[in-house]
């Protein structure tokens, strides 16, 4: 087959791909698809699993150690099966805790501790870098078959370039796939489904091998049958220590390889899925192993003995001059590595940006203030740690190439991720485990993995010296990378695996048991163990005594979130309060869960710390200390009972407060409405007056007489103008409004607004900013009533915004059936205990004794949206004065009618 | 003291400055006083009016309460802490006639206190009476 045929069919596919990843997600965001998120697409997700190692390696591993293949699905079937016990709990303190990576979730378990997320962070790095390695290698080689096989005269020039070039490819897919978007809960529904369907091609593609070899080369289960029981595999000897290592390893790797962390825990979205996947997983594993000895077999027996036994799916079909059925096995391998290196990529740079780039910033940057648009930051992290990640497998591939067959690479990765066991089982399941006995455990079991497995793996003398396999580093024995502490005789991987884990675990229950952990941890620890009981209240990291302000918060969450959910999210909080507007009571429950949901972004630690520098450092109480102290149930049902009690008295009594204080604005600005209307009345009046007498007095020569005259004119106008916005409130509020409702353009309206308003302050220059295409909508509206609420707006920009350059921007937006039209200047904004009262009559931002309007604007604003059927509200933290107007694209009656 | 007296006595015309911010009642007074003989000088915002009233140093300050910049209260705070204006006659202005305003403004050494609108005549005969005592 001609190698531009292949590549083109590679492009091809990737290409499908990603037009299926993109529909999908344009489809999720639309909340169209709950399809997508079936247990279905996350029992085929999982799938990630079976990498190029298991669809090429596992007939290699079966012809070269028999039935031992099996074991790396054994694992995983065990976990699965017991699912109830590990499993179930491991998803839902992931949902719960918004955990992004394994990374997170060891670091939010031990006090949110940065050095863990740091030192997981690089266990997982090193240890995904070999597999990473073995993608390329696996595709890289299938490649070489082809070309070996072509009768076209291509010849792989240099399999270094071929896999360079598929690196950079991956890199390049992975973070078009993976990172156009940071996403608040890190999920990534357009990649699911793609790694879905390739869990179908690569099922697809080993089946069809499968049976092509088995009843076509073969003449069906009985002859397979005969033939292994001729072959070597039949004489395989089960070496019980190897077999149970094994086992334990996939099983334990199952559950803290960072892809499967990613697929298993971050992208759910429904627990219950796990009940379908405890079996429809093993039936994958199982369906994905029954004819990979028949295929090794049969290929061991036609092929020529020099045949690479981890290529025989390739090989067996093309030896047969099956040229398509070889390109779907040679899709599924390519499915089977792309799956696994986006998969992989993307949540190692997630723990990468979260919890080694945003520490980084977060110590590095200039002021303590959080700056900038932290989602840039993350998302450009992001795409140079997924390059980064595919580097390092590139120069693993190219310093240890042809030094390991598929399965002993993968075998190294392992062992290396498995040494996060301890500490996340031990997180789950033991209170007393600590953030010092976490870090004492994983780094002893990383560098022991690397000395006695993964630095070995380049080779006897690449990294390590051969004396020192031979006598020991310093001429200590006992330190032999293959013999610690005289073990000899064992297979090299059982050897790492067993010192690996044991000093591992042994340093972490020693080191927990010796060091005190942190009210932070004690919380975690808390929340992680008793995830289950949903009854128990809550201990919280915050308190009351944090002065947070609300609006530095929202500033806060809008760089990490962005602008829209940020402020959903706090609109969302304000009204379980009670309150109205954007801004919640900064309440420990408030903290606790912006901190979570924080945490769905940049991880815990960072969520943390950035949380602490505006609210102050967190503190436990003595309150939630005994909380965690008491363990008897009663006290627990009795105290969460006082608590549901204690939050809604809280609520009430927050609503009455805000009631009482708005009566009270009330009353105070009912005094200032009459000290108002005296004003408003009294200085057109003065100049009448003075005018009026000067005139009678006769002796004023004609010219100046008409120009006075003109002035009682102009005051006498300015009076019945007066008037006119008294009536139109009153007019307003009553609900008698005749609206005028027609079919109009909003851009046509916001040009009018802005012809009409720059008569005030027309010597102001000013920047207006918009965005036409999204204005280019039509309302069924009072235009002349929505206009004039734009010019009041728009005025009220020209008028108070103290910008030197000034500039208003006009954001539209279409949400369902409302459209949301913002008004955003770059001024000082209004102050905090003012938002809410502007929109009241009267009210004015400056000093009752200063001037100003006559304070009526925004209150009419205010009454002719309410008849618009829509909203006018203040944005907070917008970086100026923001106004928000909402109202439905089609108003059908006055609602305001509709009442009465 | 009322405004600077030179070798060659009392000043021809009385200076009288103005801090008014609406342009119309602004008029009427620069009309009222200029045919009573005064001197006007009329500034519309109350952030500059401190250092016009160093330089310009007038027999009598007109103020009105609410002022764009800086209110009239706080102007007259800053005269009144002034030794070199301390003794300066000052009429307060106010639109809003209630007697909340009266006694402010009183405190804070207003020496007369005129409801707007006013009668013309008792307009001016106030600004007289004020430099002459």
């Amino acid at each position: 087959m001609p190698f531009n045929l292949l590549v083109l069919a590679c492009i091809t596919y990737v290409a499908f791909l990603f037009l299926i990843a993109f529909a999908v997600e344009r489809r999720a965001r639309r909340g169209a698809a709950r399809w997508l998120r079936s247990p279905l697409v996350y029992t085929l997700s999982l799938s990630v699993y079976c990498t190029a190692w298991t669809f090429y390696g596992a007939v290699g591993y079966a012809a070269r150690s028999g039935l031992e293949f099996l074991t790396i699905y054994l694992g995983p079937t065990l976990v699965f099966v017991g699912w109830w016990w590990i499993l179930r709990k491991l998803v839902r303190i992931g949902r719960q805790q918004r955990v992004t990576s394994i990374a997170d979730l060891i670091s939010s378990r031990y006090g949110k501790s940065t050095l863990l997320g740091v030192i997981v962070t690089l266990i997982c790095v090193i240890a995904a870098t070999p597999y990473i390695a073995l993608q390329l290698q696996s595709v890289t080689l299938s490649f070489g078959v082809f070309a070996a096989a072509g009768s076209y005269g291509w010849a792989l020039p240099d399999s270094d370039a071929t896999a360079l070039w598929v690196a950079v490819g991956l890199a390049f897919f992975t973070i078009l796939f993976g990172t156009r978007n940071l996403d608040a809960n890190e999920q990534h529904t357009g990649v699911v489904i793609a790694i879905a369907v390739e869990a179908v091609v690569k099922l697809v593609a080993l089946v069809a091998v499968g049976i092509f070899v088995v009843w076509f080369m073969a003449s069906g289960p009985s002859d397979i049958i005969m033939r292994i029981g001729y072959s070597d595999i039949a004489d395989w000897d089960l070496v019980p220590s190897r077999w149970a290592g094994l086992i334990g390893l996939s099983a334990a790797a199952v559950m803290t390889l960072p892809r499967m962390f990613q697929v298993l825990v971050v992208e759910t979205s429904d627990e219950a899925h796990l009940a379908t996947a405890s079996w429809a997983f093993p039936l994958y594993l199982a369906a994905m192993s029954i004819f990979v000895v028949p295929i090794a077999v049969v290929g061991l027996q036609m092929l020529p003995a020099e045949a690479n036994p981890d290529l025989f799916v390739l090989t067996l079909p093309l030896s047969q001059g099956q040229g398509g059925l070889a390109m779907l096995a040679f899709l599924g391998g390519f499915s089977s590595a792309t799956s696994m290196v986006v998969v992989a990529s993307i949540a190692l740079a997630t723990m990468v940006s979260n919890h080694i780039v945003m520490p980084l910033w977060l110590s590095l940057r200039p002021t303590r203030e959080v700056t900038g648009d932290v989602r840039r930051l993350v998302l450009v992290a992001r795409r140079v740690a997924i390059a980064g990640v595919l580097g390092l497998g590139y120069f693993y591939y190219s310093h240890s190439e042809g030094a390991t067959s598929l399965a002993a690479i993968g075998l190294i990765s392992f062992v290396g991720v498995a040494q996060m066991l301890p500490a996340m089982l031990g997180g789950m399941f033991w209170r007393g485990a600590t953030r010092v006995g976490a870090a004492l455990g994983l780094t002893i079991g990383l560098v022991v993995w690397a000395y006695t497995l993964f630095l070995p793996s380049f080779g006897p003398v690449a990294m390590i010296p051969q004396a020192v396999f031979d006598h020991g580093p310093f001429g200590l024995a006992w330190l032999r990378p293959r013999a610690l502490f005289g073990a000899e005789g064992l297979d090299p991987l059982i050897h790492a695996l067993f010192w690996s884990l044991t000093l591992n675990t042994s340093a972490f229950c020693l080191g927990s048991l010796f060091s005190f952990p942190s009210p932070v941890e004690r919380v975690q620890g808390l929340a992680f163990v008793n995830v289950f009981d949903t009854e128990r209240a809550e201990p919280r990291v915050w308190d009351d005594q944090g002065a947070a302000d609300p609006e530095e918060l929202l500033k806060l969450a809008q760089r990490i979130l962005g602008d829209e959910p940020a402020l959903l999210f706090f609109e969302d909080a304000a009204r379980q309060q009670g309150k109205a507007g954007y801004l919640p009571d900064p309440t420990p429950a408030f903290l606790d869960a912006l901190e979570r949901k924080l945490a769905g972004a940049v991880g815990a630690a960072a969520a943390h710390a950035v949380i602490a520098e505006v609210a102050g450092r967190a503190r436990v109480t003595v309150a939630d200390l005994i909380r965690l102290a008491d363990e008897t149930a009663q006290i627990m049902e009795y105290s969460s009972r006082l608590e549901s009690q204690r939050s809604e008295l809280e609520r009430t009594a927050r609503q009455l407060r805000e009631a009482n204080e708005k009566l009270t604005q009330l009353s105070i600005q009912k005094d200032a409405f009459l000290s108002q209307i005296s004003h408003e009345l009294r200085t057109p009046m003065t100049s009448i007056r003075a005018f009026s007498e000067i005139l009678m007095e006769g002796d004023v020569p004609p010219a100046l007489a008409a120009a006075q005259a003109r002035i009682i004119n102009e005051e006498a106008i300015r009076l019945t103008r007066l008037l006119d916005d008294l009536l139109d409130l009153s007019v307003l509020e009553n609900g008698t409004v005749q609206l005028d409702l027609r079919i109009v353009s909003l851009t046509e309206m916001v040009d009018r607004a802005l012809r009409a308003a720059r008569q005030t302050r027309p010597e102001r220059s000013f920047d207006i900013l918009r965005d036409l295409p999204a204005e280019a909508l039509f309302l069924r509206t009072d235009p002349d009533r929505l206009t004039q609420v734009f010019i009041n707006l728009i005025a009220n920009a020209r008028k108070y915004c103290d910008s030197r350059d000034p500039a208003l921007r006009i954001n539209v937006k279409q949400r369902g059936a409302r459209v949301i039209v913002d008004f955003i200047d770059n001024g000082s904004g209004i102050p905090k205990d003012k938002q809410q009262i502007i929109f009241e009559k009267f009210a004015r931002l400056t000093d009752q004794t200063r001037a100003g309007g006559a304070g009526l604007g925004l209150a009419i604003c205010r009454e002719i949206m309410a008849n618009l059927g829509g909203t006018i509200t203040y944005l907070p933290a917008q970086g100026g004065a923001a106004f928000r107007v909402t109202l439905p694209l089609r108003l059908e009656k006055s609602p305001r009618a509709d009442a009465a | 003291m009322a405004g600077e007296t030179g070798p060659g006595g009392r000043r021809l015309a009385r200076h009288a400055m103005l801090i008014e911010d609406e342009p119309h009642i602004a008029e009427a007074i620069r009309f009222l006083l200029t045919r009573d003989g005064w001197q006007v000088t009329a500034l519309a915002d109350g952030g500059a009016a401190e250092r016009a009233l160093r330089t310009a140093r007038p027999d009598l300050l007109i103020l009105d309460v609410m002022l764009p910049g800086r209110s009239g209260l706080e102007i007259l705070s800053a005269v009144r802490a002034d030794p070199d204006m301390a003794e300066l006659p000052v009429m307060m202005l106010t639109a809003k006639g209630q007697g909340r305003d009266r006694e402010a403004a009183e405190r804070a050494g207003a020496d007369l206190f005129m409801a707007k609108p006013f009668s013309n005549a008792e307009f001016v005969a106030a600004a007289r009476s004020l430099v002459e005592t």
